[in-house]
């Protein structure tokens, strides 16, 4: 079931980034919202806002195309694994991404950052091992986010396009095994939406599309995403830390077919 | 409320036709101060773009040379570009050879099609063009719904006919311009403009001064670059906002502090652990009172400050 509905958010993703043009499917509606439930979730019924997912996002955006989303699912709740999808109803490509959590997750807190076109609900959808949906959602004022360049300096992010970066933090979470860590991906994340005047194109989408981390052999997550994250891609995440001699790895893919690796031994918890 | 604006152009009455494109009959000009023989500046407002100011809250500035005239920035609107061009007009009839652009934003920039009768060249830093062009469909967008129909009416960029690459001099007859394409900083196309003939430096928006800086570059390499701008002997420099004209290097010490604050607040923060949204949140606070329009900027200054430190 988790397969299928990955399935499901990548062709969507895709549809909207080759046609290179700004998709207003999203916007022709009202409420995009019954249309995303069908597409996305197959009209499954969905438990909303029953406190096993919450979302922190602001109620106003610094930057349309740089807003911060943190995730907590109270894994009490459920059994492992899980998937957590992340929507933006108004976005030209309204799945930002979906989450895979393996059996080297921690419990779930996940921070990452996106791209908001227009005023718009956001959701946190979470499926259990069992199969049921379960949902939040938070309304943020923001737009343009899908147009808007991020890339302040573009030279420095053509030099330094593919450059993965890991931070680890000391512990602080309830469970103690979990640890957090943040992989940071130097990638424009181009969203085929930003025009380049000079030449009246779009500047093409390339994206990264999947990223998969382990700690050692054991999944930690997966994730599909596409051209609602923001530029320079990031999640911060949790892992279950086996001890000494840990070793986290990441693999990131993007359209053009680009493979970055990266892989970091776990520090011991006093460092950051 | 901007994606209302966008779609309604016209406002409430659906049925009022789009402004004229053509200002009207007579043009009032800007109001400018001689600060140096030959050097004019016009003082734009302390506020954000509306379509009571026109898009005029920009420092705007025009060197007389023997045999030409070379504007120092054009304003944010065609209407406001006009204006400054009659304020010109009201002074001199030496004809106007240069249009510079000190960087891309359009507060600076969208006048520059009110001087395209004169076909001047267009200078800016060479990565002007590619920095505008793919924000220039979001820059008019936005501004065309901040100012409204009338004040935006014939609000159209020009490119840049000439980049410097790093260091260019254009000649005003018996007079020298001496203009810089800075490293990244306020953006990542500040070009800084040095009329070496009265000792006046024109630093664009990589000086602030009462408004509160904006980040749209790098606070690193903006920090890196004032230690170096303040190396330079000028008697005095033209800031991109606030009064016309300031001392150097005493007019970028405020400036200087509240990068540096910024800079220390969120590396403490990135080095606790602590979230981009949390640093938005409190990074910074302690210069609030030393500045107008705080509240409007500094979370998103340090938005991007936090995504810039924390590859460090």
């Amino acid at each position: 079931m988790t397969e299928l509905i990955a399935r499901r958010s990548v062709l969507y993703l895709v549809g909207a980034a080759i046609t290179g043009l700004p998709v207003t499917l999203a916007r022709a509606e009202d409420d995009p919202w019954p249309g995303l439930h069908q597409d996305v979730f197959r009209n499954r019924p969905i438990s909303e806002e029953d406190g096993l997912v919450t979302l922190e996002a602001p109620i106003r955006a610094e930057d349309a195309a740089l807003v911060p989303l943190t995730v907590k699912v109270d894994r009490d709740k459920l059994s492992a694994p899980l998937t957590l999808t992340l929507l933006i109803d108004k976005n030209p490509a309204p799945v930002a991404a979906t989450f895979f959590f393996g059996e080297g997750s921690g419990e779930i807190v996940l921070s990452t950052r996106v791209r908001i076109d227009a005023y718009s609900n956001v959701r946190a959808v979470v499926e259990t091992s069992a199969g049921a949906l379960s949902m939040t959602t938070k309304y943020v004022k923001a737009s343009g986010g899908c147009s808007a360049p991020a890339l302040k300096d573009a030279e420095l992010a053509d030099a330094e396009l593919g450059k993965m970066q890991l931070r680890q933090f000391e512990g602080g979470l309830p469970a103690s095994t979990s640890r957090e860590a943040q992989l940071m991906i130097r990638h424009p994340n181009y969203s085929g939406l930003q025009m380049n005047q000079l030449t009246g194109y779009y500047i093409p989408a390339k994206f990264i599309t999947d990223v998969e981390v382990k700690r050692g052999d054991a999944l930690v997550f997966r994730m599909e995403g596409g051209i609602s994250l923001s530029a320079d891609p990031n999640i911060r995440f949790t892992f279950r830390s086996t001890g000494p001699g840990d070793v986290l790895s990441a693999v990131a893919k993007d359209t053009d077919g680009r493979v970055l690796r990266g892989s970091w031994p776990v520090k011991s918890g006093k460092e950051s | 409320m901007l994606c209302l604006a966008l779609l309604v152009p016209g406002g409430g009455s659906g049925l009022a036709p789009p402004a004229a494109a053509q200002a009207g009959p007579s043009v009032l000009p800007l109001s400018v101060t001689e600060i140096a023989p030959g050097v004019f500046v016009h003082q734009g407002a302390d506020a954000l773009v509306a379509p009571s100011n026109r898009g005029d809250i920009a420092n705007l500035s025009f060197v007389i040379g023997r045999d030409a005239v070379a504007v120092i920035d054009t304003g944010g609107s065609l209407a406001i570009g006009q204006a400054l061009r009659a304020a010109i007009r009201a002074v001199t009839d030496r004809p106007i050879r240069y249009v510079i652009n000190t960087h891309m934003h359009p507060d600076h920039l969208f006048g520059n099609a009110a001087f395209a009768e004169d076909q001047p060249e267009f200078i800016a830093h060479h990565r002007l063009a590619r920095a505008l062009a793919v924000r220039a469909e979001r820059f008019l967008a936005i501004n065309a719904a901040l100012l409204g129909p009338d004040a935006f009416a014939g609000t159209r960029l020009i490119a840049p006919t000439r980049a410097v690459e790093d260091r260019s001099v254009i000649d005003l007859g018996a007079r020298e311009l001496v203009l810089e394409a800075q490293p990244t900083a306020h953006t990542d196309n500040d070009l800084t403009v040095h009329d070496t003939a009265s000792g006046t430096l024109f630093l664009g928006d990589l000086l602030f001064m009462r408004h509160v800086p904006v980040l749209d570059g790098s606070i690193r390499g903006w920090l890196a670059l004032i230690s170096r701008l303040e190396q330079v002997a000028a008697k005095r420099v033209v800031p991109g906002h606030g009064p016309p004209v300031a001392a150097w290097p005493e007019a970028v010490q405020p400036q200087k502090q509240y990068l540096q604050r910024i800079s220390a607040d969120v590396r403490r923060m990135i080095k606790e652990g602590r979230s981009i949204a949390e640093a938005a949140a409190t990074a910074g606070l302690s210069e609030r009172e030393a500045w107008l329009l705080f509240d409007e900027f500094n979370a998103r200054n340090v938005t991007a400050a936090f995504a810039e430190l924390e590859w460090e």
